[in-house]
């Protein structure tokens, strides 16, 4: 897909809950965020942060069960003269408050855990929010 | 020095040394495969544990948690376990974490086996 073709309007993707397919997402997420003007390394974090929300989707929404949709939102915004990347990840599985979503202490090093600190991090915008239909939906930007 | 394969990583010795490199990316779909073979290393407890990155290319969480236990397991006996050869974008996602303060990471093998 052309760059043009990339930006020109919203993309669309729907994934299933299954971890190989995950490498596809990032190759448009990365291509979508070179052809907005992201400097490289600022387009692999982007890549890295949507992954971790659609592998959150994954864990903790279908704990893991294969199969399952995650509908992946990708559009450029302009705000006060900025142009950025607004992604929505949308998922049906289990709902949780969106206030109980948070990152955790670092210094209590061990496995799991890190995807929303990495998430909340990297994008300039995070907010969680539960569907009157069941699932969750993310909404992050990143501003160029 | 003896060396095993997969699709994931090649495994040698070193002297007292175990040294681990990972190919590819390093994700939700392959850090289980990782995690059984790190596993599987630290069950002979090498002093060292030397686990090569230089061709990873990308790494997410899971690896990175991967990571985590094993370094713990590896303490458990008093192991060592160093990372090397990390690419830019695989060191960021340790910096995010501020797990570059927990690993020793070091530039190349040669430099996690001294």
């Amino acid at each position: 897909m052309g760059e043009k073709e990339l930006l020109a309007r919203p993309l669309h993707r729907r994934v299933h809950s299954a971890p190989a397919e995950l490498a596809e997402v990032r190759k448009l997420v990365a291509e979508m965020a070179e052809a907005t003007g992201f400097a490289a390394d600022t387009a692999g974090r982007i890549v890295l942060a949507i992954d971790e929300a659609l592998a959150n989707c994954i864990k903790h929404g279908y704990a893991g069960e294969p199969g399952h949709p995650i509908d992946l939102t990708a559009k450029r915004i302009e705000r006060s003269g900025r142009v950025g990347l607004e992604f929505v990840i949308r998922d049906f599985g289990r709902q949780v408050d969106p206030d109980t979503i948070r990152s955790r202490d670092l210094a209590d090093v061990r496995p799991g855990g890190l995807g929303v600190h990495i998430i909340e991090t990297i994008m300039d915008e995070m907010e969680y929010s539960c569907p009157a239909d069941g699932g969750m939906r993310l909404r992050v930007c990143k501003f160029v | 020095m003896s060396s095993e394969a997969s699709d994931i990583a090649q495994v040698r010795a070193e002297g007292h040394a175990t040294v681990v490199s990972v190919q590819g990316d390093v994700d939700m779909h392959r850090s289980p495969t990782l995690h059984t073979m790190l596993l599987d290393m630290i069950q002979r407890k090498p002093p060292l544990l030397v686990v090569d990155l230089a061709a990873v290319p990308y790494m997410d969480s899971s690896g990175v948690g991967t990571l985590v236990d094993c370094y713990r397991r590896v303490r458990e006996y008093q192991g060592r376990m160093h990372l090397a050869g990390l690419q830019p974008r695989v060191r960021g996602v340790f910096e995010i974490t501020k797990l570059d303060q927990f690993f020793t990471i070091r530039d190349s093998v040669a430099e996690a086996l001294r």
